[in-house]
C-alpha cells in the first residue's frame, strides 16, 4: 500500500522542499488560497469525514466551522505535545514528512481565517522544533508564508513553541495556558477554544496527524479519502504499536484493520511466541481489553468497534501485553505515570492518583491485604466524572478494567 | 548582566513571536535560555525574567516548578533521562536503568562524582518502539539516544568526558 501520511517510506527525501514540491506538495495550499473560499475548504474536509487524530476523534471540518466569526483575530494551533505512553507517530511525521504537516497547518489556517499559527511541541522535541524552524524559513523564502501570499490578501506566519515536560499540556486548554506562559492547567469549559482560546480569541487546535491528512484530502478529494477506512472512521490512521511484539513501530493502515493483522501481519507476532493477554489500544489511558477468546483479535479497529470491547481507540497507541505480565505490576506503572502528571488543579485527580499509587505499590510489592484491593477500586470509582479534564478519568481506566477483568492477579498478589 | 543585555537579538526574536498583549508567552523560551547559561535556573534569572515580562517572581517560579525540564538546582552537566514508563518497561527499560546505575556506581537520581552525569527515570518520551532509550539533556540541547545498551551509553559518557577536557 502506498502511504498517505508516512510518505517518506516511499519517497525518502520528501523532507526536502524541492522533493516535496516535485511530488505535488503545496499545490493544494496554493489552490485553496488562490481559488477557493475558506468555507469551501472546510466543506471538503467535512465531506471527507476526517476525525481528529489526537484521541477524541472529533470531526475536523466541524471543529473548523466553529471558529467564531464575530471575534477576531483567529489563531490556529498544532498540538505536537505527543506524550501518551505508547504514542510516537507525530514525531515520525514531523521528522520525516514535515512539509506535508506544515501544509496542513497552512490550509487549515486559511480555512479558519488565522494569520498566525503556533506549533506547540513538547520540550523534549527540541531537535524537531529546530528542524521545523528551518523548514518554515524555507517556506517564507519561497513566498508560501508571509504577507500577501501568491499576491492575494491572505497573510500567514507560523511559529514553533516548546513546552518543557508536562503530559497535561496535550489537553487543549492546558496547552493554551502553557502557550500563554502559565502552568499547564486545564481551563473550565465552556467557553471552548473555537470561541475563546489563545489570548481569549477564537482558536482551533488540531493534532499533527490530523493536519497531515489535509493536503492529501484537498489534492485527491473527499470521495477518495472516504474510499479508505470504515463508515465510522474514514481514511487511514497511524497505529503506534509497542509492548511485547517482535516489530514495534508505526503502521499506517486503514481504519478497520483488525488487531490480528496489526499484531501478526505487521508487528511480526508476540515476542518469544507467547500469547496476547491484554491490549491497551489507547496507550496508558486505555481500559484493558481482555483477550480470553482468540476471536477478539479479529475486531476491526475503529472508534465504534473498539468501544464494543469496553475500551477506546483513542490515538491508536496499541500496547501489547503478553501472558508473562501481571496486572498488578502494569497498573502500578500507569498509576505512577498519572500521579506524576496530574497538574494538581482538581482535588479528586491530585489526591486520587496519589492514593491509588500508594495502593498499587503496596499491592505490587506484596504488602497489601484483600481490603486494599477493594479500597483501590473504591478510590478509582470516586474519581470518575469529577475532574475538569480527562486526565483524572484516564488514570482510572487501566485500574478499574484490570480489577474487573484480571482480578486473579490481584488476589494472588495480596496476603490472604 | 540581564538576559536582554547578554542576548539582545535572541530575546528580541523570541518576543517577536507573540503579540504585545501576549508578551508573557515568552516566559518558557526565556527560561530555556537562562538554564542554558547556568545549567539551572537561578533566583537572579527568575527576577530578571519577571522584570522583563512585567510579571511577579512568584509567577515565574510557579512555572519553573511545574515543568520537568526546568531545574532549580545545579546537578550533573548532562542528564541521562531514561524512560521507564509502561511501553519501555515492557521492553527492558528498567533492567537497563538498573545496570547503568550499577555501572556508574550511583543510584537513580544521583550524579557521578565528577559532576558530569545525572541519571534519572522520566515519563514517556514518545520513543516506545526503540526502548531502551533516554534523552540526554545538556546545557544547550536535548538529544534522543535509542536502542541503547549499557556499553553504548558508557561510550557516550566517555565522549562527553573527552569533550570536557
Amino acid at each position: 500500500m502506498t502511504h498517505v501520511l508516512l510518505r517518506h517510506r516511499e519517497i525518502p527525501d520528501i523532507g526536502k522542499l524541492s522533493v516535496y514540491q516535485n511530488n505535488g506538495g503545496l499545490a493544494a495550499f496554493k489552490n485553496a488560497v488562490t481559488k477557493m473560499k475558506p468555507g469551501e475548504v472546510i466543506d471538503v474536509v467535512k465531506n471527507s469525514g476526517l476525525r481528529g487524530r489526537g484521541g477524541a476523534g472529533f470531526p475536523t471540518g466541524m471543529k473548523w466551522s466553529f471558529a467564531d466569526a464575530k471575534s477576531w483575530p483567529h489563531y490556529m494551533v498544532a498540538n505536537a505535545d505527543e506524550s501518551e505512553p505508547g504514542t510516537f507517530k507525530d514525531r515520525e511525521v514531523m521528522e520525516n514528512n514535515p512539509f506535508q504537516f506544515l501544509e496542513g497547518v497552512m490550509i487549515g489556517s486559511y480555512a479558519v481565517g488565522a494569520n498566525i499559527a503556533y506549533i506547540y511541541l513538547r520540550g523534549e522535541f527540541w531537535q524537531i522544533a529546530e528542524s521545523l524552524d528551518r523548514k518554515i524559513s524555507e517556506l517564507e523564502a519561497e513566498g508560501y508564508l508571509g504577507d500577501k501570499i501568491f499576491g492575494t490578501d491572505y497573510s500567514l506566519r507560523i511559529y514553533t513553541h516548546l513546552g518543557a515536560g508536562a503530559y497535561i499540556c496535550g489537553e487543549e486548554t492546558a496547552l493554551l495556558e502553557s502557550l500563554e506562559g502559565r502552568r499547564g492547567q486545564p481551563r473550565v469549559r465552556p467557553p471552548f477554544p473555537p470561541s475563546e482560546g489563545l489570548y481569549g480569541k477564537p482558536t482551533i487546535i488540531n493534532n499533527v496527524e490530523t493536519f497531515t491528512n489535509v493536503p492529501m484530502i484537498m489534492a485527491n478529494g473527499a470521495e477518495w479519502y472516504k474510499s479508505m477506512g470504515t463508515a465510522d472512521a474514514p481514511g487511514v490512521k497511524i497505529f503506534s504499536l509497542s509492548g511485547r511484539v517482535r516489530k514495534p513501530g508505526n503502521y499506517e493502515l486503514p481504519f478497520g484493520t483488525t488487531f490480528r493483522d496489526l499484531i501478526y501481519k505487521y508487528g511480526g507476532g508476540v515476542q518469544d511466541s507467547r500469547s496476547v493477554r491484554a491490549i491497551m489500544p489507547a496507550g496508558a489511558s486505555s481500559s484493558l481489553i481482555l483477550v480470553d477468546d482468540d476471536s477478539i483479535l479479529d475486531t476491526p479497529m475503529d472508534y465504534l468497534e473498539v468501544r464494543k470491547l469496553k475500551s477506546e481507540l483513542g490515538s491508536a497507541s496499541v500496547i501489547i501485553v503478553d501472558d508473562t505480565v501481571s496486572m498488578d505490576w502494569l497498573i502500578n506503572k500507569t498509576v505512577h505515570f498519572f500521579r506524576h502528571e496530574s497538574c494538581g488543579k482538581c482535588t479528586p485527580c491530585r489526591e486520587g492518583t496519589f492514593w491509588m499509587s500508594h495502593l498499587t505499590e503496596r499491592i505490587h510489592t506484596g504488602q497489601a491485604v484483600r481490603a486494599d484491593v477493594d479500597l483501590l477500586l473504591n478510590v478509582a470509582k470516586q474519581m470518575q466524572g469529577k475532574c475538569l479534564c480527562a486526565l483524572g478519568e484516564f488514570s482510572t481506566m487501566a485500574v478499574v478494567s484490570s480489577l474487573e477483568r484480571f482480578r486473579e492477579d490481584f488476589d494472588k498478589a495480596v496476603q490472604a | 548582566m540581564s538576559l536582554a543585555e547578554k542576548y539582545p537579538q535572541e530575546v528580541q526574536q523570541i518576543l517577536s513571536k507573540y503579540p504585545p498583549h501576549g508578551k508573557r508567552s515568552a516566559l518558557m523560551p526565556l527560561l530555556f535560555i537562562a538554564q542554558r547559561d547556568e545549567g539551572y535556573i537561578s533566583k537572579a534569572a527568575m527576577q530578571d525574567i519577571a522584570a522583563l515580562l512585567d510579571i511577579t517572581e512568584t509567577e515565574v517560579a510557579g512555572v519553573v516548578g511545574f515543568y520537568t525540564l526546568y531545574h532549580e538546582e545545579k546537578e550533573g552537566k548532562y542528564r541521562i533521562q531514561v524512560c521507564t514508563d509502561l511501553p519501555c518497561a515492557l521492553r527492558g527499560a528498567e533492567g537497563f536503568m538498573g545496570d547503568l546505575c550499577d555501572h556508574l556506581k550511583i543510584k537513580a537520581g544521583e550524579t557521578t562524582e565528577d559532576g558530569l552525569v545525572t541519571v534519572e527515570a522520566v515519563m514517556c518520551l514518545a520513543a516506545c518502539d526503540r526502548a531502551p532509550m533516554f534523552q540526554l539533556q545538556g546545557p544547550d540541547a536535548i538529544e534522543y539516544h535509542e536502542h541503547m545498551t549499557v556499553e553504548k551509553t558508557m561510550e557516550l559518557i566517555g565522549e562527553l568526558k573527552q569533550s570536557e577536557e
